[in-house]
């Protein structure tokens, strides 16, 4: 008989998240994820002022405040006409802010969040206790990834750093509005964030990458557990041009689907909500769904929709952006189809992190001093948005509507929406779900590696349930 | 206690200027002023937050987060540091709790509403949801003193605010409120320190911490329990745009270095001193043209929004019923002062004296 397996809370992820895993002969054989807790944020902002939402939404989450914000700018940007005016200065100056916080982002991450599924901890609270396990790396080497640790920490800050050095501070930038960035442009910027960027550039490639290349080659293993259901999505990041989120970016955007590449249409997606506790038959467009809870609904598991691409499951994230992007570093590391896997998502994201940050460079040489960063704007009395863009953690899409000069529907679909979602209308269990089945755990009481297939997606909650409801069942099951 | 009289912490907490990391310079005192017991053990929790204050404390200056949790407390738990999940973390929380004589830190709103089910935290050892609010009643009767780190744990925040153009919603969605007020329902007494904030400077955070840690007692509040060594002055009377304001020079786009008045700054009643105190080592909302949105304010956000349209104009008490509603905000001393300025522009196209 299976084992019912409850992890409640899982703790180093940004938000509240609960997994309850059946595991029977030693491996999951069915997994579901459940979010646990509700703001009402999308509530919150119907009737405000549409310029609001860019300061608003960035308390979704302040682990990825920058890229709500961003994604809140380029809907407003879309809602107000401006798309093809914003100055090359405001242009880059926005991707400096979203590079800048990617970059505490994923150092964050793998050091803060993920290390201690795989390093012993020193003997300090709160790293201690850890769950028991099999703990892997030779002494000398997680002696090091202690110290790393710590050196992280120092480093991360260096980026945030060089972001408030265009967005007055962070959590709570304010260099991203629609119509460019407030922020002025001179080379004493320039200079100070070239040199913080050098130093955190050098911990990326000399320490993050090569302690994520240790990580990989002591759980060897781990490049084959977690892989999920090999659909991908991403918007891609780090527009280029003028021309909106169909323009040339850093990352272009697109699918990959039953092995096969393709190019993105964002009128494909769309939330399912059978098994979420919401009324059935709702429109599952952006731009119009509105949901009604039903809590007691027999078949719902969680606050969670069930976003999809034209019906199929896809993940997103790092892994998605750079595989759809052929990203040759990544394949070299892990050949074949071993990126789709725990330690596939690490390498992911240290390689990304490290392509950001020498892009980043170059960047800051072509910001022009002194030249205009923003265009003056209005806000009409009846429009539209849309601004896509792929989030430290995936594919982050937010839609808005614009009715009488206020919000009328805000919709936000966070990369942790998509990647924890639960089973769609058609029965498919969602992208973690997906990854949970066939995972060992050698001690139930223990599984530290439900918690390592997790963390591998670096799940934001604060983001995915942003809009759940009240009245959630009490589960009467039985906790290990 | 030795070295540093409470005097003179307070005028370092107030004083402590852009370049100089106000935990580097309180840093020896706490080292030195360490029970010889071992460090006074903490509990981090997290209601209806974003994580912001957490994430703002890592970005403290010299020295860093790491030295605060190694040399100054012990930090028994910390929803995103620490290495335990599950039943494993919450019997780290039940244990500490029962030993007793510890610090709370609570980050994020408390959703009061559908009897706390809109944010749950864990299980009992028999699989029982914990939700927030019970967890924070039984911590926040048994902690030494409380420390509401950020606008929703101090006030609500954006979880409580009013939504879909319905005044009557306070309380958000999810009957969202503050620590105190919370406390004040259930009938608790303990000590409630808040360090609002969307998110807190670190200094505010640290600095506050230090006062309890290092004198045992709470530092001076204002009627909002806001410690004045950081929220008792109004950012308009010390910004540095202040000139700008005097001679009526407003910005009309956010790259014009002139007073942001005009572009929905709340500076004339946000009790910050970000003027003085750079964020991220670096600036500040002014610095980088970003209009203040009052984010420290027991009214934040509906006190401020809409963020980037201009506050209406605040005139004496006797001439316009507004100047009450900023009379709750601001406390009789202040509004008075601001109130004059606001006059004198009015009457005479610009403003008298400043304060300080
Ligand atoms: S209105 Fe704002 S920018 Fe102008 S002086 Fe006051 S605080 Fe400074
Ligand atoms: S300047 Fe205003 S918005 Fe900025 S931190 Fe201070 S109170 Fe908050």
């Amino acid at each position: 008989m299976a084992t019912k397996v409850v992890v409640d809370p899982i703790t180093r992820i940004e938000g509240h998240l609960s997994i309850e895993c059946d595991v029977d002969g030693g491996k999951v054989i069915d997994a579901r994820t459940t979010g646990t807790l509700f703001r009402g944020w999308e509530l919150i902002l119907q009737g405000h002022d549409p310029r609001d939402a860019q300061d608003y939404v960035q308390r979704i989450c302040s682990v990825c405040p920058v890229t709500h914000g961003a994604a809140a700018a380029f809907a407003l940007d879309d809602a107000f006409g401006l798309t093809g005016q914003i100055p090359e200065n405001g242009r880059i100056v926005r991707n400096l802010i979203l590079g800048a916080n990617l970059l505490h982002s994923h150092i964050l991450h793998f050091y803060h969040l993920a290390a201690l599924d795989y390093v012993t901890a020193p003997n300090l609270p709160p790293l201690v206790p850890q769950y028991a396990g099999d703990y892997r790396l030779p002494a000398a080497v997680n002696a090091a990834a202690v110290q790393h640790y710590l050196q992280a920490l120092e480093i991360r800050k260096l980026a945030h750093t060089m972001l408030a050095v265009w967005g007055g501070r962070i959590p709570g930038q304010r260099g991203i509005v629609p119509g460019g960035s407030p922020a002025n442009v001179d080379t004493e910027k320039i200079v100070q964030s070239k040199f913080l960027l050098a130093q955190v550039t050098d911990f990326i490639d000399n320490v993050y990458i090569p302690d994520v290349l240790a990580v990989a080659g002591a759980y060897k293993d781990w490049a084959a557990i977690g892989v999920g259901c090999k659909n991908l999505m991403t918007y891609g990041g780090f527009p280029m041009d003028n021309n909106g989120w169909n323009g040339k970016r850093f990352y272009s955007n697109g699918v990959y689907i039953n092995g096969q590449a393709g190019a993105l249409d964002p009128t494909q997606i769309g939330e399912d909500v059978q098994y979420s506790w919401y009324k059935d038959g709702i429109p599952k467009g952006p731009y119009q769904s509105v949901i009604t809870p039903e809590p007691y609904k027999a078949a719902g598991y969680t606050w969670l929709k069930s976003p999809r691409y034209d019906g199929n499951v896809v993940e997103v994230g790092p892994l998605a952006k750079l595989w759809i992007n052929n990203n040759a570093t990544l394949k070299s590391i892990l050949p074949g189809e071993a990126a789709f896997s725990v330690i596939g998502r690490h390498a992911a994201r240290a390689v990304d992190c490290s392509n950001v940050a020498h892009a980043m460079a170059d960047w800051l040489m072509q910001l022009t001093p002194g030249g205009p960063t923003c265009v003056p704007n209005e806000v009409p009395q009846h429009a539209e948005g849309m601004g896509i863009n792929d989030a430290e953690r995936g594919a982050l899409g937010h839609w808005i509507v614009i009715d009488n000069w206020k919000i009328q529907i805000y919709n936000a679909i966070v990369p942790t929406t998509w990647n924890a979602s639960p089973r769609d209308d058609n029965g498919q269990p969602g992208p973690m779900e997906q990854a949970l089945v066939g995972t060992p755990v050698a001690d139930v009481n223990n599984p530290i590696e439900l918690v390592r297939v997790v963390r591998s997606f670096d799940p934001c909650l604060a983001c995915a349930i942003h809009l759940i409801t009240p009245d959630r069942k009490v589960r009467k099951f039985r906790v290990y | 206690m030795k070295g540093l009289s409470r005097r003179d912490f307070l005028k370092l907490c107030a004083g402590s200027a852009a370049a100089v990391s106000l935990s580097e310079l309180l840093l020896p005192h706490l080292l030195e002023a360490a029970p010889a017991s071992g460090n006074p053990p903490a509990l981090w929790i997290q209601g209806a937050s974003c994580t912001g204050c957490s994430v703002s404390l890592l970005d403290s200056e010299q020295p860093a987060i790491a030295t605060i949790l190694t040399d100054v407390i012990s930090l028994k738990f910390h929803p995103n540091i620490s290495g335990a999940s599950g039943y494993l973390a919450t019997k780290v929380i039940n244990d500490t709790a029962a030993a007793g004589g510890f610090y709370l830190v609570v980050e994020g709103s408390v959703p009061t509403g559908a009897n706390g089910m809109y944010c749950t935290v864990g299980e009992t050892e028999n699989g029982q949801t914990i939700t927030f609010v019970d967890r924070l009643a039984d911590l926040g009767s048994k902690a030494a003193a409380v420390l509401a780190v950020g606008t929703c744990a101090s006030f609500g925040g954006i979880p409580a605010a009013t939504y879909g153009g319905n005044p009557t919603t306070h309380g958000g969605p999810t009957g969202c409120m503050g620590v105190l007020e919370f406390f004040k329902q259930k009938g608790i007494t303990t000590p409630v320190i808040n360090v609002p904030g969307c998110p807190p400077h670190p200094d505010w955070m640290v600095g506050s911490l230090a006062h309890v840690l290092l004198y045992k007692t709470l530092p001076p509040m204002d009627q909002y329990h806001r410690p004045t060594m950081f929220y008792g002055r109004i950012l308009h009377d010390n910004c540095q745009r202040r000139q700008y304001f005097d001679n009526s020079q407003f910005a009309k786009m956010f790259s014009e270095p002139y007073c942001l008045l005009e572009l929905g700054c709340k500076g004339p009643f946000a009790a910050c001193d970000s003027y003085k105190r750079q964020w991220n080592g670096v600036s500040s909302c002014i610095l980088a043209n970003g209009p203040c949105y009052a984010c420290t304010d027991m009214n934040f956000p509906d006190g401020s929004s809409p963020i980037y349209q201009r506050y209406p104009d605040v005139k004496l008490p006797d001439i316009d019923a507004s100047a009450d509603a900023v009379g709750v905000t601001l406390g009789a001393a202040v509004v008075l002062g601001m109130a004059a300025h606001l006059v004198g522009n009015a009457v005479n196209g610009r403003l008298g004296h400043k304060e300080e």
